[in-house]
């Protein structure tokens, strides 16, 4: 399966978008890990700025660049979400007014503790009637999600956002899930190349597991990062959009993996 | 789209058990809803499965124990269903089938009730408390693929209330470019205190057992279920025809007013279909009880197939299974077809005057060749799927 990325971003501790984040991606400086808490969207009014937390910031800060980049409205694009822990945040909250008290929950955090209230509020700002798909899928929601886009832009012949997001846990679940740094990156996938394309990727589902380790970024910092965030294991990928150089690499799925071959494009961002 | 045929199907909810027990509450007009009576909370009516509590899952998989898994194990348990997917594993092999289920809340519950069970003084969570296979979204496909035998792509599908529905439509992804043959595709949402308490803080729990499309309809009746399908390309009997995905991009709970979203998703699944408006029979709405969602919902389906066509809501047998809603709903739309009759909506006196849906309240047998099923979620997700005869 071939898809053309037309746009790319990134947002991490020490990894504030793109462009500020190429040097460490491409291997020219260090990564230094440092808390870096999204801007509020202006895409969104007031009301909905006030209500979106740090997880939905996260998500929509990718999806708008990602889409900036590529030239792209959203308004023309499908979705495709992902995220392991969602709004940890919020369900956490939820949990917590549950478990003591009057047990009574906020309307406002019911509402945002849906696994798609990101992409639920990426349409609303958007005004588009676009599909939204969103998977949770653990250590491997990377690579899954990858699949998933990868095989709706090959079926649906439209242009995807693909937006993978994670961010820690509260206490006391963050005991049980560790999570590190809050990190986000969106890609928007094609059929076909706009002129604007960063590179294009031959896909294909293999069903062989591969070893731990395997597919991983080639620093040490963001390797470190990729561990220990289910969203940064796109951090490979994301290393050879911004060298703009071949790749190839295994991306895990649960069992299996998607082979992932990038080739650059000549019209790409430089 | 080709169709993919369901090979095999199961559903367990609050009216029974698989095909026939299903069958025959909706015949009979026997309905599943009870006063509440979950882990304390009162107020409103829950559709409750039975026997969870004592439901114990194989030795092998007992890591997953929880209220979702245990019914999610029930259904794959019921109507052969795990026979029948040993059979297609043997076919295709078990790398070439995907597990793409849905669920809203998964194993939930377990971390509600390890939240009481805290440690006073750290406030540490039980040691034993398993997050990853219990709360934990990917728990539910990770169980099911180990329940199955199954090691093709694996992936939970969470769109709110839509989740399910939107479970054929991710797997048709995965058929149709060839990546595997055939898909598990469904899903569970069980009973938890955030659910109940959460749409009472919407105020949208009704006080009686929910009457969707009546006058004097208040709100939804939790309901908990699961229910599993296999998706193959050849086959006979009903199959997924078309479906349509759309997004509200409105209000992250509150229905689009002149229910574009809904609208969009069904004249995509009938043009996905390459069918008409005449071309369907029955449909069977998401009709939940509130007063939004059942007045947008009767614009959308007067706009898109005027109003002749029959349409009703199974919600106030099963209770809303909120994730676990599209599956159920198109078990039962596979029974409709397969036996021939429709279901009218459940405990309405009368249905609201400004409908102009054509609303059925008492059961009508004849043939029904084809079914949309509508299902809306949170976050403005739509999807529309079209079953019938290919």
């Amino acid at each position: 399966m071939r898809v053309y990325v037309l746009g790319a971003s990134i947002w991490g501790p020490g990894l504030e978008g793109w462009e500020a984040s190429r040097a460490v991606l491409t291997g020219f400086a260090d990564h230094v890990p440092r808390t870096s808490p999204p801007l509020a969207p202006a895409m969104l009014s007031a009301t909905e700025r006030r209500r979106t937390s740090l997880v939905v910031r996260l998500a929509l800060n990718v999806a708008q660049a990602a889409s900036a980049m590529a030239g792209f409205p959203s308004d023309r694009m499908r979705n495709v979400f992902a995220t392991s822990n969602g709004d940890g945040a919020v369900v956490g909250a939820i949990l917590e007014a549950l478990s003591g008290g009057d047990g009574q929950v906020s309307p406002t955090q019911f509402h945002n503790s849906v696994h798609n209230a990101a992409s639920g509020y990426w349409t609303i700002a958007n005004r588009t009637r676009q599909p939204a798909t969103c998977l949770g899928c653990g250590d491997v929601t990377m690579g899954t999600s990858l699949l998933k886009a990868i095989t709706e832009v090959e079926v649906e012949r439209e242009p995807l956002l693909l937006c993978v997001y994670d961010a820690p846990m509260p206490s006391p679940l963050a005991a049980k899930r560790p999570t590190q740094g809050a990190f986000a990156a969106g890609f928007v996938l094609a059929s076909k190349d706009n002129g604007m394309a960063l590179a294009h990727l031959e896909a294909a589902y293999v069903a062989q597991p591969v070893p731990d380790g395997t597919g991983e970024p080639d620093t040490q910092g963001l390797r470190e990062l990729s561990r220990a965030n289910p969203a940064a294991r796109s951090l490979r990928l994301l290393q050879a959009l911004a060298r703009g150089k071949a790749d190839r690499f295994p991306v895990a799925l649960l069992d299996g993996h998607l082979d992932v071959e990038v080739e650059p494009c000549s019209g790409g961002h430089g | 789209m080709r169709p993919l045929f369901i090979t095999a199907s199961t559903i367990a909810s609050a009216v029974g058990r698989g095909g026939a027990e299903t069958l025959d509450a909706l015949r009979a007009r026997r309905g599943g809803l009870r006063p509440c009576d979950f882990a304390g909370v009162t107020g409103g009516h829950i559709g409750r499965v039975d026997g969870l509590e004592a439901h114990e899952l194989p030795a092998e998989l007992a890591h997953f124990d929880c209220r979702n898994n245990r019914l999610a194990d029930l259904a794959l348990r019921t109507d052969s269903f795990a026979d029948r997917v040993q059979t297609a594993r043997e076919i295709y092999g078990p790398t070439r089938i995907a597990v793409v289920v849905g669920t809203s809340t998964s194993g939930i519950h377990a971390s509600e009730e390890a939240y009481r069970a805290r440690d006073p003084r750290t406030g540490a969570l039980p040691e034993a408390f398993d997050y990853a296979h219990t709360h934990d979204l990917f728990s539910l496909a990770r169980f099911v693929r180990d329940a199955l035998g199954l090691r093709g792509p694996t992936m939970t599908i969470s769109t709110a209330c839509a989740s399910s529905a939107r479970s054929f439509v991710d797997a048709h992804h995965l058929i149709a470019s060839g990546v595997c043959d055939a898909a598990v595709v469904g899903g569970a949402d069980s009973l938890c205190r955030m659910t109940l308490h959460g749409f009472a803080a919407l105020d949208l729990i009704s006080p009686v057992p929910c009457r969707p499309c009546d006058a004097e309809r208040a709100g939804i009746s939790i309901g908990e279920a699961a229910g599993f399908m296999l998706l193959e390309r050849e086959g006979d009997g009903p199959a997924l025809l078309g479906y349509g995905t759309t997004s509200d991009g409105h209000h992250m709970s509150a229905p689009h007013p002149e229910a574009a979203g809904a609208i969009g998703a069904m004249r995509q699944a009938l043009e996905r279909a390459a069918l008409t408006p005449r071309d369907i029979d029955y449909v069977n709405l998401h009709g939940t009880g509130t007063r939004a969602n059942d007045a947008m919902e009767d614009l959308a389906v007067a706009e898109v197939f005027g109003t002749d066509t029959p349409c009703s809501s199974v919600k106030a047998w099963t209770g809303h299974a909120l994730g676990a809603a599209g599956i159920v709903e198109a078990g039962i739309a596979a029974l409709c077809i397969r036996y021939g009759f429709m279901p009218g909506c459940l405990n309405v006196g009368a249905v609201d005057p400004s409908f102009r849906a054509r609303v059925l309240v008492g059961n009508e047998d004849r043939p029904v060749r084809r079914v949309i099923s509508n299902s809306f979620g949170f976050g403005g997700a739509n999807c529309s799927l079209i079953l019938g005869a290919a």
